[in-house]
């Protein structure tokens, strides 16, 4: 086959009138370009505004942070030069580092950062707690942040150096006083890309220049931390929404980095000799079931706990992902391989115990109503999800009415309270970046303060006054106990069912390198030969 | 004329607006929720229905069409509710290569298909009338998308002789305008190929067994006038037709086409607005190609009396 096509390329006629019509096309791109196919196309450029993961990774283009994550999980100064912590741990002091400019050439200053905190914690959860402690956030001078706090609380690092959705990410004063429930329409960061709004095109390219005068850090880049060295003049997102083109195109040289490729297609990939296939977020992502908490018969605990002993993590593994590779199994709710990872109070769990499980249904008094799972079709690493789950939740005495519909829909329908024959649902999968969960904190769904909570609207007054206990403890042994008491109680509770973790590893071509090793895609330090 | 061409734009009017209704409707109704997508997988509650409220959807149903009708009226197609951007300037950003590919489409299908239609009555029962047959029987039957990925296949991913994705603009060069719209042009034509061809080919059967084509041959006129002078002008009115037609279906074609090969066109608009539940967007989008529909409906009409005098409005 290579041979015959081979000898149709040799075609002078065909290839000098190809050759005509592409003169031009080469040479628009002589610079510098890294060209890039995200997940999705970006829609909205507000990161503050929404916590979708395309936004969040065009924040890290656009903006700084004061604090990033390096690549052990820890937390290292970015913007901030010096950070100090008064002896009674009341007084944050933050110092910005010289020679920190925004894209219109305007210098970084206190103010600006203080104002960009308060607007990131109108909108983030880390950051709604982290409020609740703080007295005032102010401008001490052009390159002191204080932030003065009513009680002590281990929030401030963990919330400004928050790696994924919502990243607090500066902005200048003018932007930072936008209404947190209105979107941004001034784009101007301090970041190391200058986002070009005139160059945006949705559903075509987003563009990003290469900011000059960005400052880096002297320190080797290290996660999200560390010196951001640009070394492309331009970065373009390319969107391409069908995985197959999306191959064609990688293979063919006209793209050079896929964020997120199809598991079906990495043997593909992997047979090209140009093409470089590795996971550059080590921590992953993490598979949930979410049970509603308002209807029958997820509103009794008893039956939520049989979901802990029906599900096994290896079925859901296998049946969407596949390839070992790609998957771990876990039991640490809060991620394996972090800080917080324990086993503590899922010892017993996730072993498919269907006679247990049945038990604690009858003990819960499952009246053998069938349950809505709803089933997202679109997503290939959601798909197959809910044909395990409901084969599982069977064997264990539940009668199962999977409803299948896109993400969107599924979406829509999922922040709906109406009983289930009534448009609502009772149980639904999902997936979490790995780092939005480390922590009792960030983790969305161990949220259980009732209408407050994320949809499925759990509700525990003890596991609460943990969540507070952890924002209050300010050393990391105490954290750690807290954390594992967090766990056992939502193991008796049933808040979600976690289901193991599983990875989405990155395609480039071989003539890309140095890629950063980070819970978020950056395009620092990457070199084009 | 005038009073026609008049009277027909006027009868648009009730047409729009059961259009706008029914879409305004349909979008209402479907079990989504725009503000849960924007809000993304990190979102409380109480962002969500804050976003809620900002986008007007807490409103009355009744009261939302009224806003919005009132707004189109002004000429005013809304604000995207995830781009920060106005619906009129993404449709002025996309109108580009939908135009552009469907231009190209219509002429290579024009100029390719009557020519294979006449042949093909020309040589009626003849290897040639089978191949234009055969081909035209292939082109109905085959979807676009298949056609598109077996033609990326050979001559993107196999031959390196075209991109397999991408537009770009006439500003940027006309070479590689026209050299990005090659394989998207060549697979969307093949239906309207094999439609206009089978099209022309019956009418001109027809046509060639009337008296004055034989008067015609009978004065000395050579065949290549003939049939393209005598014949395919009185031929020409359903073949017009059926172009008119595939120009209204071609808004179907250039989805598809325009997915495929990752054009960013109104097609694709289209389809990302209505996976994000983008109500402003699909709303105008779909008002703006009834009218268009419309539009063509008429100029089929007007050019009917063009190619036959005995038609009179």
């Amino acid at each position: 086959m290579t041979s015959m096509w081979g000898s149709i390329r040799g075609g002078a006629l065909a290839a000098g009138t190809v050759a005509a019509m592409a003169a031009g096309v080469t040479s628009a791109q002589a610079q510098k370009t890294l060209r890039v196919v995200m997940h999705s196309d970006l829609k909205i450029v507000d990161p503050i505004w929404t916590t979708a993961y395309i936004v969040r990774n065009h924040g890290y283009m656009v903006y700084d942070t004061l604090f990033a994550q390096d690549a052990n999980g820890e937390i290292k100064p970015q913007m901030a030069d010096t950070y100090t912590v008064s002896d009674d741990k009341l007084t944050h002091t933050i110092t910005l580092r010289d020679g920190l400019l925004w894209h219109d050439g305007a210098p970084v200053t206190a103010e600006d950062c203080a104002a960009s905190i308060k607007r990131w914690a109108a909108r983030d959860s880390v950051g709604q707690k982290l409020m609740s402690f703080v007295e005032t956030i102010s401008a001490s001078d052009a390159k002191t942040i204080v932030i003065k706090l009513k009680s002590p609380t281990g929030l401030v690092l963990i919330g400004l150096g928050k790696p994924s959705s919502n990243v607090p990410f500066m902005m200048p004063k003018r932007v930072a006083e936008t209404d947190p429930n209105t979107q941004i329409s001034d784009f101007t960061g301090s970041g190391p890309f200058v986002f070009n709004k005139d160059l945006w095109k949705p559903g075509d390219k987003t563009v990003y220049i290469k900011f000059d005068k960005y400052k880096p850090r002297s320190e080797p880049a290290s996660g999200l931390a560390g010196g951001k060295v640009v070394k492309v003049d331009r970065v373009e997102w390319r969107a391409i929404s069908d995985q197959q083109q999306i191959a064609n195109a990688l293979l063919s040289g006209e793209i050079d980095f896929v964020e997120q490729p199809k598991h079906d297609l990495i043997p593909l990939y992997k047979k090209d000799p140009n093409i470089v296939v590795k996971d550059y977020n080590p921590l992953g992502n993490q598979y949930v079931f979410r049970m509603n908490w308002t209807q029958k018969p997820f509103d009794n605990p008893k039956v939520r706990q049989a979901i802990f002993y029906a599900f096994n993590q290896k079925d859901f593994l296998e049946g969407v992902i596949g390839n070992p590779e790609f998957y771990k199994e876990c039991k640490a709710m809060f991620i394996c391989g972090t800080s917080l990872a324990t086993e503590k109070g899922m010892e017993d769990k996730f072993t498919s115990n269907f006679a247990k499980a049945r038990e604690l249904l009858k003990e819960g008094g499952y009246d053998g109503t069938p349950i809505v799972l709803m089933q997202s079709t679109d997503l290939d690493v959601l798909t197959n999800l809910a044909p395990v789950g409901k084969s599982l939740l069977e064997k264990a005495g539940f009668k199962v009415d999977m409803q299948s519909m896109d993400w969107q829909t599924l979406v829509g329908r999922r922040v709906k309270k109406d009983a289930p024959s009534a448009g609502g649902w009772n149980a639904a999968f999902t997936s979490w970046v790995a780092a939005d969960v480390t922590n009792p904190i960030s983790a969305a769904f161990v949220n259980a303060s009732c209408e407050k909570a994320a949809w499925g609207w759990p509700c525990d007054e003890a596991l609460e006054k943990l969540r507070d206990e952890f924002a209050r403890a300010t050393e990391p042994a105490k954290q750690k106990e807290i954390a594992e008491a967090v766990q056992v109680r939502v193991s008796e509770v049933g808040t979600h069912v976690y289901l193991g973790q599983w990875y989405q590893p990155q395609v480039h071509r071989n003539t890309v390198t140095n890629f950063i090793t980070a819970p978020a895609p950056v395009f620092w330090n990457v070199e084009l030969k | 004329m005038i009073a026609f061409i008049i009277r027909r734009l006027l009868a648009t009017i009730p047409v729009m607006l059961v259009v706008a209704i029914f879409v305004f409707l349909m979008l209402r109704l479907t079990p989504s929720d725009p503000a849960a997508i924007i809000a993304g997988d990190n979102a409380t509650a109480e962002q969500v229905a804050d976003i809620r409220n900002k986008l007007g959807l807490n409103e009355p149903i009744v009261t939302q069409f009224f806003i919005w009708g009132s707004k189109i009226l002004r000429g005013d197609l809304g604000e995207s509710f995830f781009f920060k951007k106005t619906v009129a300037e993404l449709i002025s950003d996309r109108i580009e290569p939908t135009l552009s590919l469907s231009l190209f489409t219509i002429l290579l299908a024009v100029m390719v298909a009557v020519p294979l239609g006449v042949l093909a009555a020309k040589r009626h029962g003849s290897i040639v009338d089978r191949m234009v047959m055969g081909f035209s029987v292939m082109g109905f039957s085959v979807p676009v998308f298949v056609i598109g990925y077996s033609l990326i296949y050979v001559f993107a991913s196999e031959l390196r002789w075209f991109p397999t994705t991408g537009y770009r603009r006439i500003h940027d060069g006309a070479g590689p305008w026209a050299y990005y719209l090659v394989l998207p042009t060549l697979t969307l034509s093949v239906v309207y190929i094999a439609l206009i061809a089978r099209m022309t080919r019956t009418s001109m059967l027809e046509v060639l067994s009337e008296d004055y084509v034989r008067t015609a041959r009978a004065k000395g006129q050579i065949e290549r006038k003939v049939l393209f002078r005598h014949a395919l002008r009185n031929a020409a009115v359903p073949i017009v037709t059926v172009i008119g037609l595939g120009i209204a279906l071609l808004i179907g074609g250039v989805v598809v086409t325009e997915s495929v090969y990752s054009i960013p066109g109104l097609g694709r608009l289209t389809v990302e607005a209505v996976l994000a539940r983008d109500f402003p967007v699909i709303q105008a989008v779909i008002l703006m190609f009834s009218f268009v529909y419309v539009l063509i409906n008429l100029l089929v009409d007007l050019v009917y009396s063009l190619l036959d005098p005995r038609i009179r409005y």
